[in-house]
C-alpha cells in the first residue's frame, strides 16, 4: 500500500480529546463527527485538509480516552495516513480496524516539515519526503496488520469466518 | 514468567509466552459503555453476528452520561438498553443501578488471573486485583462480542518497585502522579507496569486501583498488582469467588526495574495541560481555583470521600467555589450516606452529584467556562477535557482538592489548620 500527499504536522502527545472532543461523541454518524475533527488542536484543520491528507506528528500520537471515534474522524474528514515517530496503543490498533492507515516512524516528527510532499509505502517501511529529498525507514507493518488495515477488521473477520 | 506473561499464557493456552510474541487469548469478561458500546453493537452487527459469544461475560454500564442529558445521549443508551434486553445479557447496569463502569467491573466481576478487556482506556484499572486488564476500542469489542478472543502482542513489563511508606494525607494519587511525572506520558508505552514492594504490599484496593487506573497515561498496555492476603480478603468481603491466584515466578523477568524510596513524597499536582506536567505542591505557584471536583474511576471511591469528609466536617467551601462530589458507584453513594458523609458534603455547601462519570469526561454536570480553574481528583488535563478548551485542569489527590475547595486555591493538605 502506497499513499501520496501533502503533510499536515503537529508535534508529541496528540490525544484523542482534542482529536474530536467529547461533546461531539454523542454522534454516531462519521461524517459528522469528521465535521470536528482536530477542533481541539488546531481550528484550521479542515481548510488544511482540503489540499494535504497525510498527517504527521511527533511521540505517543492519539494518546488519551479509547474512543475510536477519533481514527473514524480523521479517516472521514479525508486524511489518508498517519506517519507519527510513536502512537498511542489503543489508537493504533483502533486505526488498523478501521482501516486508517498508520505508520510508526521514528524521526518523521522532526525531520519533515508541514505542507511536504510524502510518499509512504506501508509494505516496506519507506517514507519519502519529496520536498525535501529525504528518505526514512520505518519497521515495515507485519502482514496480518497490513490485511486488517486494508479490509478493515469487520470485513476481516467476516472473510475468516 | 511475570505475572503479565502467566497470565496471557493461560489464556492462549500455551506453557510459556515472551515479550513480542503474538498470542490469541480468550476472554474472561468484556465491558463497554454508553459512549463505546454503540460503536461496537453496529460493528458487531455488520460483521453478521447474531449472538454474543456469552452473554454471562459481557457486562454493559451506562456512565458516561447519566441520567441522559439530551436526546442523543437517550439514544445512546437506548441501543444499548435494547441490545441488553435482545441479548438477555444480565449484567446490564442502567440509570440508577451502576455508576462508573470501572467501579462496577471492580465490586463485582474482575477477578484474579482474568484477561478482561473494556471498551474504555481505564479498563487497566482492574490490575488491581491481579487480573490483565486492557482498554480497547469499539471494533475490537465488536470481534470479542463475536468470537470471545482477542489477540495481543505480549507487552514487556516494567517493575515498579515502591520502598519506604506513604506519609498521610500523601496518598496513592500522589504516588502515581508523581510516577508519571518521572516516566512520562509514552514512557510505557505498549508495555506492562507492575507495582511491587512494601508501599503497594501496605496500600488497600482502593489505592492499588488509582495506581492501575493511571498507567494508561504513561502509555501503559496494563497496570497489575500481584495479589495477597488483600486481594483475598476483598474478594471474601465482597462474597466474590476466588479463582486461583496468578503470580509471577522468582525468577520473573522485567524490561526495566525501577526502585523509587517514597517515604519522603510530597502532595503532588499535575499542572495543565498534560498528566505528565507533574510537580510536589511545594513547588506549585498560587492557584485560586472556581471549581474543585472530587470523583471518577480514579479517586471517587468510599475511602477517597471519607478523607473528604474529614478535611470539610464543620467547615464551608469557599464561596468562590463550586465544590463537586460525585461518588463512584451506587453503592458508595448509598453507604456514604449511611456513614453521614454526605451530609458533611451538604452542610459544606458542595454538590452531591449522582454516581457517573461526570465532568471529567467533559459531556455534562459541571463543564468549565473559558478562563475557568478547576482542581479535580480525577485522571485527565488535556485542553479542552471539562468543557472549554480555555478552561485549566490541575489533578490532585482528594485531600488536596478538598482542602483547596476550603482556601479557594490549591494548597496542601498538610497546612491544614485542625
Amino acid at each position: 500500500m502506497e499513499i501520496t500527499g501533502r503533510v499536515i504536522k503537529y508535534g508529541n502527545n496528540v490525544n484523542t480529546d482534542v482529536i474530536i472532543p467529547s461533546k461531539y461523541l454523542v454522534y454516531t454518524d462519521p461524517l459528522a463527527l469528521a465535521a470536528h475533527a482536530m477542533e481541539g488542536l488546531d481550528p484550521a484543520f479542515a481548510t488544511k485538509i482540503a489540499a494535504r491528507t497525510i498527517v504527521v506528528a511527533g511521540a505517543n500520537f492519539g494518546c488519551g480516552s479509547s474512543r475510536e471515534q477519533a481514527p473514524l474522524a480523521l479517516k472521514h474528514a479525508g486524511v489518508h495516513c498517519v506517519v507519527a515517530d510513536s502512537f498511542a496503543r489503543i489508537f493504533y490498533r483502533n486505526a488498523v480496524n478501521i482501516g486508517l492507515p498508520v505508520l510508526e516512524c521514528a524521526g518523521v516528527g522532526s525531520a519533515v516539515q508541514d505542507g511536504d510532499a510524502l510518499r509512504v509505502n506501508l509494505e516496506t517501511g519507506l517514507v519519502e519526503d519529496l520536498s525535501l529529498d529525504l528518505r526514512l525507514t520505518a519497521t515495515p507493518v507485519p502482514a496480518f496488520i497490513l490485511e486488517i488495515m486494508e479490509k478493515g477488521l469487520i470485513e476481516y473477520i467476516k472473510a475468516k469466518k | 514468567m511475570n505475572i503479565v506473561e502467566k497470565i496471557l499464557a493461560k489464556a492462549a493456552g500455551r506453557d510459556r509466552v515472551a515479550p513480542g510474541e503474538i498470542v490469541e487469548a480468550s476472554i474472561d469478561k468484556a465491558m463497554m459503555n454508553d459512549i463505546t458500546g454503540p460503536l461496537a453493537i453496529d460493528a458487531f452487527r455488520k460483521m453478521e453476528g447474531t449472538r454474543v459469544w456469552d452473554r454471562n461475560r459481557l457486562i454493559i454500564v451506562l456512565d458516561h452520561l447519566v441520567p441522559a442529558n439530551d436526546a442523543q445521549a437517550a439514544n445512546l443508551h437506548r441501543i444499548l438498553r435494547v441490545f441488553a434486553r435482545e441479548q438477555g445479557l444480565p449484567h446490564f447496569y442502567d440509570v440508577g443501578r451502576g455508576g462508573v463502569c470501572h467501579q462496577i467491573m471492580m465490586e463485582r466481576h474482575v477477578q484474579p488471573g482474568e484477561v478482561i478487556v473494556g471498551a474504555d482506556s481505564h479498563t487497566c484499572t482492574y490490575g488491581a486485583l491481579g487480573a490483565f486488564a486492557t482498554g480497547i476500542g469499539s471494533t475490537d469489542t465488536a470481534a470479542v462480542l463475536l468470537t470471545g478472543k482477542l489477540w495481543f502482542k505480549v507487552p514487556k513489563v516494567i517493575n515498579l518497585i515502591l520502598n519506604g511508606r506513604l506519609r498521610p494525607p500523601v496518598a496513592p494519587k500522589d504516588l502515581i502522579l508523581y510516577l508519571i511525572g518521572q516516566l512520562t506520558a509514552d514512557g510505557a508505552t505498549y508495555m506492562g507496569v507492575e507495582f511491587s514492594g512494601p508501599v503497594v504490599e501496605a496500600t488497600s484496593i482502593a489505592g492499588r486501583m488509582t495506581l492501575c487506573n493511571m498507567v494508561v497515561e504513561m502509555g501503559a498496555k496494563n497496570g497489575v498488582v500481584s495479589p495477597d492476603d488483600k486481594t483475598a480478603d476483598y474478594l471474601a468481603s465482597r462474597g466474590l469467588p476466588a479463582t486461583p491466584f496468578l503470580t509471577g515466578d522468582a525468577d520473573a523477568q522485567y524490561d526495566q526495574i525501577i526502585e523509587y524510596d517514597v517515604s519522603s513524597l510530597e502532595p503532588m499536582v499535575a499542572l495543565p495541560p498534560a498528566v505528565d506536567n507533574v510537580k510536589p505542591i511545594t513547588e506549585v505557584e498560587t492557584v485560586e481555583i472556581d471549581q474543585a471536583l472530587i470523583g471518577s474511576c480514579t479517586n471517587g471511591r468510599l475511602e477517597d470521600l471519607r478523607i473528604a469528609a474529614a478535611i470539610l466536617r464543620d467547615r464551608k467551601v469557599k464561596p468562590t467555589v463550586r465544590t463537586l462530589v460525585i461518588p463512584a458507584s451506587q453503592e458508595i453513594y448509598a453507604q456514604a450516606l449511611k456513614e453521614g458523609l454526605l451530609d458533611v458534603f451538604i452542610q459544606a455547601e458542595a454538590l452531591v452529584c449522582n454516581p457517573n462519570c461526570g465532568p471529567c469526561y467533559g459531556g455534562h454536570l459541571g463543564l468549565l467556562a473559558a478562563g475557568e480553574t478547576c482542581v479535580s481528583s480525577t485522571n485527565r488535563n488535556f485542553v479542552g477535557r471539562m468543557g472549554s478548551p480555555k478552561a485549566n485542569i490541575y489533578l490532585a489527590s482528594p485531600a488536596t482538592v478538598a482542602t483547596s475547595a476550603i482556601t479557594g486555591k490549591i494548597t496542601d493538605p498538610r497546612t491544614l489548620e485542625a
